[in-house]
């Protein structure tokens, strides 16, 4: 914080690694730097895991994924199943088992593609008939046709998850310095600066940008501009029932607003994902959660689960993510300067990779490679013209 | 010139005379109300059915209930008026206006927002116990039911509807075991020469106590509200405080009727972005607005208690205000006489309400001392413990952190009733002054909203 003229640290190197951002990316990679014994320091505008790392829909979710993401989601999962043991904190993470399933038997074939595909790479995945879903599902509506279910994928608590990380990095000796807000960074000589609003300067030999919807914000300071787009998911929330819904729902549909997902917590709420996305204000650090939204999914979770037609929502809300133009985030190190990574951009789906992105860009940064393949999600990729996909959040 | 469309939310004093101050200026206003019948809280209207006098439901007020009753009646046909409905959100210069399960998108030059204001509550150890009802909530089950919350109720909180509440259950019949305040009784001394700005409100206040003495009702004041006493099963058994002179004591009852003033309604103005600002002597967020009730957002304005909670007669007043405003800012000519006394007699009652909170203060230091098993959300049973565990291990220091990692304020109320006092533990906790705190952001829907909800289209 010190202005004075003749501050004797001014050119100390602050730690080993900076990183700037405090989302889920920005936490995991500091604990996971911590366990590796590199310094680090996080830097976050507000308040760690605020953004779109604490609104999610806190899906697990690997199925569905880009198939070359498997690799990084499985190393993720696995590091799912041993929170409490690493973080000595519980997030809620529940391996209740996941289901996605489609209404149009034409998609059942890709249903079936996917899961044979995934197999390859680790993830094993059941096929349900249209009848074994109504036996098992009964709740659902008879227009499913079918589903494919990951039994190990779950969901876990959002709003728990990206702090957890930070304060067992702090424990672990990790600097966390939050409402802090890095106007600019720069390669000045050997070291990147990163210089907060209020003037203050942070050091290293190596910088992680994890910015999130703002990640190109800070990327193209490094000449490194990327046509990230943000928007605004929109959430809600029941009244608690009884918990008797284990498995998390997801619609596949190449019709934006059939797209629709939910989950029960144990509290006994349901959370509810999907339909049409909102605008994002990222200048002011909002999403709003649309009425008309609102309005879409309740019409498409009651096409799903007639019986929710009973139920209330007590609450709405959205979040501000980051969305690239072939749906795959900037991860890896910059195409241009040595010693600077990204992570940022997850596309709607970044919570069930937050804690295997943490463990590879630590892997990356202490070892200058990883074990787990991300070459598709290099920054270098905007080099050259990329195709549209349309996406799906959960 | 088309006329502008104007949306009232809210058929109380304020709404009432803000429709009526509209259509004199020849504007058919959209008045949306979530109850059945137009009055709002103080001047509630029993159901049709019910034929108790005016006398007898609103004792010394029932010309007012009386005048603002007939003319909302009178503007019946020059409004379009829409009952039992909830405006449940707002956005883009749209109100969604929810009835029967329909949802209607209703678009709006100008909104004001007349909402009102509900009980602003510190917990109690107990008071999550079958008995317990806010002191607004026991006042409406007599008036719109003439019910009484129990057979033998204790009062208990700080403010003027303390006093009040408690004289029309006695008046009603109901047997009152004790009005418990909190405020000690030379605080009152001290706001007198506040409180003679409406010698007439003072005076009537003074008349409460008296009938309320009559009628023997033992009357405590600067007492320690300790614990309401009972269990799940049976509810609500009785309350122990310490009075001014530190002795314990105990009052059986099967029903309390506890409150601290009223908080602002303000979820629409939220939702509706309003710029927010905190108020220290009340030691609540507020949204921002002029003397005529301008928000910070163009075009939408605040009346009422949902803007300032100043009573019934202000809010008469301030509905006034915000149609001139209204009207002014879409070209009309306004009466300047009319404006003048609105804001004259406004003037004189945000005086005379600066005595009431002199008089009865919040005691927000009480938070200090809740005990760490006592429920502060009751949607969601978290305790003081639990908040002060967030604060102090998990480094929560603001109300919607502390929210995400404790689930306070998570529930079906969405922080209205536990929002307040919330802040004031973390504060407490946390060693910051309770602004710092900040206040839980609005969330639609701003009461549930059933899944079946469809769109009319
Ligand atoms: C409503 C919603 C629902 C979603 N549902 C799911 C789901 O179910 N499953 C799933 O896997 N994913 C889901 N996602 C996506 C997932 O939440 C994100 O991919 C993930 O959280 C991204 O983490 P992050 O750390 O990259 O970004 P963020 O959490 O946004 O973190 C970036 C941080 O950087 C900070 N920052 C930015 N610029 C600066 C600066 N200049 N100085 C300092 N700090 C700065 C920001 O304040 C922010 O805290 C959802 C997203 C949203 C919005």
């Amino acid at each position: 914080m010190s202005t004075l003229m003749n501050a004797p640290d001014q050119r100390r190197y602050d730690a080993d690694v900076v990183i700037v951002g405090g989302g889920f990316m920005g936490a995991a990679t500091a604990f996971f730097l911590r366990q590796r014994g590199r310094s680090v320091i996080l830097l976050e505008r507000g308040l760690v895991g605020q953004q779109a790392s604490g609104v999610n829909f806190g899906n697990v979710r690997r199925q569905g994924r880009f198939l070359p993401q498997l690799p990084l989601a499985n190393r993720s999962r696995a590091i799912w199943g041993r929170l409490p043991e690493l973080l000595g904190e519980d997030v809620e993470f529940l391996p209740s088992g996941h289901v996605r399933l489609c209404y149009d038997p034409v998609h059942l074939d890709a249903l079936e593609e996917y899961a044979k595909a995934a197999r390859q790479l680790g993830l094993d995945l059941e096929l349900l008939s249209q009848q074994t879903v109504r036996k098992r599902f009964p709740y659902l509506t008879h227009e499913v046709a079918g589903a494919s279910y990951a039994p190990v994928d779950g969901h876990a608590n959002p709003r728990l998850a990206a702090p957890a990380f930070a304060r067992a990095a702090v424990r672990a000796g990790a600097k966390v310095i939050e409402n802090t807000e890095i106007a600019a960074v720069e390669k000045d000589g050997e070291d990147f600066r990163a210089t907060a609003t209020d003037g203050r300067i942070f050091r290293a030999p190596a910088m992680l940008i994890t910015a999130g919807a703002w990640g190109s914000l800070l990327s193209e300071q490094f000449g490194e501009a990327v046509p990230i787009v943000a928007r605004g998911p929109q959430m809600s929330v029941t009244e608690p029932i009884p918990y008797k819904m284990r498995e998390v729902f997801g619609v596949m549909t190449k019709i934006e607003r059939e797209v629709v997902y939910c989950r029960q917590i144990p509290r006994g709420n349901i959370i509810i994902g999907g339909s049409t996305r909102g605008p994002a204000f990222p200048d002011i650090r909002r999403a709003y959660a649309l009425p008309t939204s609102t309005m879409t999914q309740m019409a498409e979770i009651r096409r799903l689960i007639p019986a929710f037609g009973r139920l209330n929502i007590i609450r709405t809300w959205s979040g501000i993510e980051g969305y690239m133009p072939d749906d795959r985030p900037i991860m890896g190190p910059s195409g241009k300067v040595s010693g600077l990574f990204y992570a940022f951009g997850f596309c709607g789906h970044g919570f069930q990779l937050g804690p295997g992105v943490g463990d590879v860009m630590a892997e990356l940064i202490d070892t200058g490679s990883t074990t787990t393949p991300i070459e598709p999600f290099q920054m270098a990729r905007f080099a050259v013209p990329v195709a549209v996909a349309g996406g799906v959040d959960e | 010139m088309a006329q502008p469309r104007v949306i009232v939310i809210g058929a109380g004093p304020a709404g009432v005379r803000c429709a009526q101050t509209l259509v004199a200026a020849g504007i058919r206003p959209t008045v949306i109300e979530e109850g059945r019948r137009d009055g709002g809280q103080i001047y509630r209207r029993q159901p049709e059915s019910f034929k108790r006098s005016y006398e007898t439901l609103y004792g010394d007020t029932a010309d007012r209930a009386k005048s603002l009753h007939s003319d909302f009646d009178a503007l019946r046909s020059q409004i379009d008026y829409r009952p039992e409905t909830l405006a449940w959100n707002v956005a883009n210069s749209m109100v969604y206006a929810v009835k029967a399960g329909v949802s209607t998108p209703v678009p709006f030059d100008a909104l004001v927002v007349c909402a009102g204001a509900t009980d602003r509550l510190m917990p109690i150890p107990g008071w999550d116990f079958a008995g317990t009802y806010s002191l607004g909530g026991a006042q409406i089950a007599l008036k719109a039911q003439a019910c009484s919350i129990g057979r033998q109720v204790v009062f208990m909180g700080t403010g003027p509807l303390l006093y009040l509440v408690a004289a029309q259950y006695v008046a009603a019949g109901a047997k009152v075991a004790a009005v418990l305040d909190t405020s000690p009784f030379s605080l009152r001394i001290g706001a007198l020469p506040k409180l003679l700005a409406q010698p007439a409100a003072l005076a009537k206040g003074m008349r409460l106590v008296a009938s309320l003495k009559r009628a023997r009702v033992p009357l405590y004041s600067g007492v320690k509200l300790i614990e309401i006493t009972g269990d799940a099963h049976d509810g609500v058994q009785g309350v122990v405080f310490d009075d001014s002179k530190d002795v314990r004591r105990t009052v059986q009852c099967d029903a309390v009727g506890l409150g601290y003033h009223l908080r602002p309604e303000t979820q629409l103005a939220d939702l509706a972005r309003c710029e927010f600002e905190f108020h220290a002597g009340r030691r609540l967020w507020m949204p921002k607005v002029d003397d005529m009730g301008r928000s910070s957002v163009k075009g939408v304005y605040l009346a009422g208690d949902s803007a300032r909670v100043l009573g019934a007669d202000a809010a008469e007043a301030s509905g006034r205000l915000a149609a001139f405003a209204v009207l002014q800012d879409h070209g009309h000519k306004v009466p300047a006489d009319q404006v003048q006394a609105a804001e004259a007699s406004l003037a004189r009652i945000r005086r005379f309400q600066a005595g009431l909170n002199q008089a009865f203060p919040w005691p927000h230091a009480q938070a200090a001392d809740l005990p760490d098993h006592a429920v502060v959300c009751r949607c969601e049973n978290v305790t003081a413990g639990d908040l002060r565990h967030v604060v102090n291990e998990m480094g929560a220091q603001e109300a919607n952190r502390a929210k995400a990692f404790s689930r306070v304020g998570m529930g079906r109320c969405q922080g209205r009733y536990c929002g307040v006092a919330g802040a004031e533990i973390i504060a407490q906790a946390a060693g910051v002054p309770v602004e710092l705190v900040g206040r839980l952001r609005g969330q639609a829907p701003i009461k549930p909203l059933t899944i079946a909800v469809e769109d009319p289209a």
